[in-house]
């Protein structure tokens, strides 16, 4: 009897359950994927699937393996920023979705202060997180004095963020290609410092100490939000504005500071991940880069904690770069992207498997009481 | 009346579990046809959740429910609605941006080819609004409508939808005098016809105005169900709480001294209407007396509050508290000054449902020194000992204690969490709106006490009240508002609540300065 509760009680433990549900997702995800590769070519199906599992696993060289790990992580490590930003508006109450337009800002503002204004990198950075700030304080504002959604604002200035970007950063791009001119050759104190993390990972000059800050970032956010006045002010408002109102907060300030925080963490991430060398801005793109969008699947699937999100943003990221190494000659270039999105849509249902969890526990309780008033009687 | 000794609804052995509490354990209930049967029980005695069993909301781990004598299971409110139960809630469940008729008609629409059919619905609700009395404007939007109307909105869905079953969560907690009235008299009518009736209350001279029967819960457990015609008040109060209780609120004559809050001319716009909520008010509450805001529902008590608060701004006039003008304060400086508020709403502003009971209890003093160290960190061990301590003295109950999601909180002790805030952060003047408003006798006694020790410890203490009991008794002095102005004010010992009732109604008032 008290081994049962005990484990019905370990099962019941939220953290448990998130693990659980967010493992579920990525089963199904792989499960959906593996049928539709199926459905359009049987042949190749398995070795797709563990392509994208695979990564740069796929290497045979431990060099290369260490290589390509850190490439991942240099783009996780945005990711993770960016599904910082939609977790921290989350927790107060706010859907961040501008968490894209803001780290096409960052972006935005973080090459621009590297390549035409050659400022050192922490300038970069700074400028960045400040940018993708305001941006997501108009959101923020139009919220708080407009009652506006914020879900509507956010999508409209992704894109009027895009293309502003698109324009400013063409004043910094190559003569022939559209893409803006690489730090490297242009502005060398723009790119962030190694510190020697190039080297663990076979002189692969990206890793900087973008890293482990985003991880020490995530650490923190957890801190603001769980263990802080400024934290709770800002869930309180997020929860109910009238209560915050009603005790003296400054509801709308609150708003507004909510969404510049969440927007400043998005920015950040670009700042980190351009500010690497890794990539170079394409001016004439018209689509908003995904990074922000998958902050959002990574929030949900990090069962909306900033130590989970590390993990669930590494892992969305693996299986992202993973896409490249599917068999281009079976299926089309786009397959890979495919199948990633069907494994991030089914991250989105994390909290549905939570509710069916509990409710099957339910079910399971009320089941023990019954036969076992039957069998005493 | 009850002819045919045959029950409409069994509860058998009914238990239900939430962490760290049995909210029912092993109740029955069996309720008559035609009868209204009254259930009373303290404050997270489990009314509430014994009633969401029989509407599907709850899944009990044990017991079985019965209808006519069969057994059946209550997976969720459809089919709870298949068997013709119905139920107001104890905060209401209407969808605020729709229409009463919208309201009324929802999830059991008549379509055509799959367009809504309006107008027979709306014939229906007609019919059934004039042959019950219950007035509502079928186009309205609900959150244009007083709480009475929409009261009458949720009776109308149950009626809507020819429930025989219906069941009352603490209806008359937001209700008028007058209304309460209307709202037995409309409950007899039901009854008469045949349809069974729960109805929950905390006040006992309804239960006996309107009962034939009451079931008592003391503590998750059931204790007794007597016929109302053998019982009395105290008889009720003393089997559900254990004691007798003290109806009465003994106390001193009070002795005023200096002026904590002076009102001059105040004057505050209406949201609803175009003309002011509040009409050029003037008033004064002392030290170490009980000035109550007497009046109906609706008749600008709400924005004077607002405007006391800060929640709303002045049209007009000044607010003066210790001396000091507030009347452009922001609410943080005023309630940093001295002021403490009880809100009318519990759900809109005295609680953040999502918040912890620990973190509700700090809502007002989180930023203080003692809670939040010098670099903006709070101090958990601290809050956590603090809402202890709080959640003791006031007896506030619940599954988990201090980390208790709020949400899941009896409404009784969700107000209980609101007052012990309030109370316990030492004001200079308390603005109580409708203290009690959903506790049980008990502990409104106990509140009641507590106002009068805060005024015998020299606070000035502003109460605005719709219950003319609690009028009478508490009140040192007594401003009857009606239509936004003061309309007379009045000593409790010199005045009967028959008087005051002909100035709250506007039938008869005072000019200024001039004795009757
Ligand atoms: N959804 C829930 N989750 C956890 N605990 C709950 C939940 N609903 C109710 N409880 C707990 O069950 C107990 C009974 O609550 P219930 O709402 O039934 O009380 P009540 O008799 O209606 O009280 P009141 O007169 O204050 O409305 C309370 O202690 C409450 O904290
Ligand atoms: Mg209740």
């Amino acid at each position: 009897m008290n081994k049962g509760s005990k484990k019905v009680n370990f099962l019941r433990n939220s953290g448990f359950q998130t693990v659980t549900a967010s493992l579920i997702c990525i089963v199904l995800g792989l499960l959906v994927g593996y049928v539709v590769l199926l459905i359009i070519n049987p042949k190749g199906a398995a070795e797709a699937i563990a392509a994208i599992l695979k990564n740069y696993l796929y290497y045979p060289s431990p060099t290369a393996v260490m290589k390509y790990l850190g490439t991942t992580l240099v783009k996780a490590s945005a990711l993770l920023m960016c599904s910082l930003s939609v977790l921290f508006a989350y927790k107060a109450g706010l859907f961040n979705i501008g968490a894209a337009g803001q780290y096409v800002v960052g972006a935005g503002a973080a090459l621009y202060f590297g390549l035409k204004l050659h400022m050192p990198w922490y300038v970069c950075i700074v400028a960045a997180a400040a940018a993708a700030a305001v941006t997501g304080g108009i959101s923020g504002a139009l919220k708080a004095y407009f009652n506006v959604n914020e879900v509507i604002s956010c999508i409209m200035l992704n894109w009027i963020s895009l293309y502003c970007v698109n324009m400013l950063l063409t004043r910094a791009k190559e003569q022939s290609a559209p893409y803006t001119r690489p730090l490297s050759s242009v502005n060398k104190g723009a790119l962030i410092p190694t510190f020697g993390l190039d080297k663990i990972f076979a002189n692969n000059g990206f890793v900087t100490i973008g890293v482990p800050l985003a991880i020490m970032t995530a650490f923190a956010v957890w801190v603001v939000l769980e263990k802080t006045k400024f934290g709770f002010e800002l869930k309180a408002t997020g929860m109910n504005k009238h209560a915050a109102q009603y005790c003296g907060m400054r509801y709308r300030r609150n708003i507004i500071l909510t969404m510049m925080t969440a927007g400043s963490l998005a920015g950040l991430g670009a700042g980190i991940f351009y500010l690497s060398g890794i990539e170079q801005w394409m001016v004439q793109q018209t689509s908003v880069p995904a990074m922000g969008f998958n902050g959002i699947a990574a929030a949900f699937l990090g069962g909306l904690n900033p130590i989970g999100t590390v993990f669930s943003s590494y892992f969305i990221q693996h299986i992202t770069s993973g896409g490249s190494y599917v068999d281009k000659t079976i299926y089309c270039a786009q397959i890979s992207d495919l199948i990633s999105a069907f494994i991030i849509y089914c991250c989105g249902l994390v909290l549905f498997f939570k509710i069916r969890l509990n409710r099957w526990l339910d079910d399971k309780e009320r089941h023990a009481a019954k036969t076992q008033k039957g069998g005493g009687a | 009346m009850q002819r045919v000794e045959q029950y409409a609804i069994e509860m058998l052995n009914i238990t239900k579990r939430f962490p760290g509490i049995i909210a029912n354990d092993h109740i029955t209930l069996q309720l008559k046809k035609g009868e209204i049967h009254a259930l009373l029980g303290e404050n997270g005695a489990g009314k509430s959740t014994l009633m969401s069993v029989l509407f599907g909301l709850y899944q009990p781990e044990e017991g079985e429910i019965r209808k006519d004598g069969q057994q059946v299971q209550i997976n969720n409110p459809n089919d709870a609605n298949d068997l013709g139960i119905g139920m107001v809630h104890q905060h209401f469940k209407l969808v605020e941006c729709f229409s009463v008729l919208d309201n009324i008609i929802l999830g059991v629409e008549t379509t055509k080819g799959g367009f809504l059919k309006k107008d027979e619905a709306r014939k229906k609700v007609a019919a059934l609004s004039e042959k019950y009395g219950l007035l509502v404007d079928p186009d309205a939007l609900v959150e244009d409508i007083t709480v009475g109307m929409q009261q009458r909105t949720e009776i109308l869905k149950m009626l809507y939808r020819n429930n025989q079953i219906l069941i009352f969560d603490e209806p008359t907690a937001v209700l008028t005098p007058q209304e309460t009235k209307e709202l037995i008299s409309i409950m007899k009518n039901l009854a008469a016809e045949g349809k069974s009736i729960l109805f929950i209350t905390h006040k006992l001279a309804e239960i006996m105005q309107a009962a034939d029967r009451c079931s008592v819960l003391r503590k998750g457990k059931y204790i007794e169900t007597v016929d109302i015609k053998d019982s009395t008040p105290g008889k009720l109060s003393a089997m559900m709480v254990g004691r007798d209780v003290n109806f009465t609120v003994d106390k001193k004559r009070c002795r005023p001294q200096a002026v904590v809050l002076d009102v001059k001319g105040m004057t505050v716009a209406s949201k609803r209407r175009k003309d002011n909520a509040v009409n050029n008010v003037s008033f004064q509450v002392r030290r170490g007396e009980i000035v109550c805001i007497a009046g109906i529902d609706g008749n600008g008590q709400t924005e004077l509050v607002y405007g006391l608060s800060g929640l709303e701004p002045l049209k007009e006039g000044t607010i003066t508290m210790n001396g000091a003008d507030i009347t452009h304060m922001p609410i943080r400086k005023r309630l940093i000054s001295g002021m403490s508020h009880i809100p009318e709403d519990r759900h809109k502003h005295g609680l953040v449902l999502d918040y912890s009971l620990e973190d509700n209890i700090v809502l007002q003093r989180y930023f203080e020194p003692q809670f939040t160290n010098k670099m903006g960190f709070l101090r958990r061990k601290e809050i956590r000992k603090y809402a202890n301590r709080l959640i003791e003295q006031y007896d506030v109950r619940s599954g988990q204690g201090a980390v208790t999601k709020t949400r899941s909180m009896s409404g009784g002790n969700q107000q209980k969490a609101v007052i012990a805030r309030e109370i316990d952060k030492n004001p200079k003047l308390l603005i109580a709106v409708q203290p009690t408003r959903g506790l049980d006798v008990g502990a409104i006694e106990y509140i009641h006490k507590q106002l009068v020790a805060e005024r015998d410890a020299g606070k000035g203490i502003l109460l605005v009240s719709l219950e003319l009991d609690e009028v009478m008794d508490v009140s040192d002095r007594i401003l009857v508002m009606y239509e936004g102005e003061i309309v007379g004010e009045f000593e409790p010992d010199k005045v009967t609540a028959e008087e005051l009732g002909l100035y709250m109604s506007g039938s008869k008032r005072k000019e200024k300065g001039v004795d009757e």
